[in-house]
């Protein structure tokens, strides 16, 4: 056993420390998970803390516009008796409504997507299996979202 | 409990599980009713005609487990908020869960008759 100061390996120097201190007759180990200059950018950023709280946020905002829609749509008056084209053509009258369904649709779309995503993550354990559902749900998302959107702003009460 | 599961079982799990399962089933609802809502692009004839189906007492029935559905997603989603955020929420999860389950009974009774009065009107005359 040397007990000169080449180090041990595995032991790098710490950057901006020397190997061996006063107070540290140890060779000081560098923490596993440091982020120091030579540490390459994180590849990843921070899309799924993003996707966190965008699940949160937007379901706060979905409690009332869902839960507001049911009540109008299948309570009030009548309950689901009174829905067809008329009823239709007299919500979409007003840009209210409009933007209360135009920003359900986003939501919801959004936040099912993503909820379905975690759940293709969770239990499709083939890389090929989960590129295939992911790409089949984003498919599904954004021409749904697009089909509601083109809906709400082409409407049009006298179609016939 | 076989060893090596991630799977505790009781409340936060179960409740975990059903948040998924109606998760899933109202985003499926979601896009067929998109579809049947862009019938109103088409013709109003075709649009009512679809929602005439709505009104046929057994979708009315799956109506009301969508409501069942929807409802308690939104209150456990709101559970896993005050979970995540409220200090105190993790030690109070399972009493913000029956608290859940409770108020989500309570509205299910209130939305019997507003839901399915239209089906019970059909089915046995007003």
């Amino acid at each position: 056993m040397s007990t000169t100061e080449s180090p041990a390996a595995g032991v790098g120097p710490v950057e901006g420390a020397p190997l061996f201190d006063v107070d540290n007759p140890a060779p000081l180990i560098e923490a596993p998970r440091k982020r120091t200059k030579k540490t390459p950018r994180s590849t990843r950023g921070n899309f799924e803390m993003a996707a966190w709280l965008f699940m949160r946020l937007s379901g706060v905002v979905l409690v009332v516009l869902v839960l507001g829609h049911l009540l109008i749509q299948l309570v009030l008056d009548g309950g689901v008796s009174k829905i067809g084209f008329a009823f239709v053509a007299g919500r979409w009258a007003s840009p209210f409504w409009q933007v209360w369904d135009l920003l359900m649709l986003w939501l919801a779309m959004l936040h099912g997507a993503n909820g379905l995503r975690t759940i293709i993550n969770d239990y499709a354990e083939r890389a090929n299996t989960r590129l295939w559902l992911k790409g089949l749900l984003y498919t599904a998302t954004v021409f749904t979202i697009l089909l509601g959107s083109l809906v709400i702003f082409t409407f049009d009460p006298n179609i016939r | 409990m076989p060893a090596g599961t991630l799977y505790r079982g009781r409340e936060g799990m179960w409740s975990w599980v059903a948040h998924r399962v109606t998760g899933v089933l109202i985003f499926f609802f979601l896009f067929v009713h998109v579809l049947d809502t862009a019938l109103v692009r088409v013709s109003p004839e075709d649009y009512d005609k679809v929602v005439a189906t709505y009104k046929t007492p057994i979708v009315a029935l799956l109506e009301y487990g969508l409501v069942a559905a929807i409802l308690f997603h939104a209150l456990n989603g709101l559970r896993v908020i005050a979970v995540d955020f409220w200090s105190k929420g993790p030690r109070y999860q399972k009493q913000m869960l029956w608290t859940v389950v409770g108020v989500w009974v309570v509205l299910m009774a209130g939305a019997v008759y507003p839901v399915l009065g239209h089906a019970a009107r059909v089915l046995f005359g007003s």
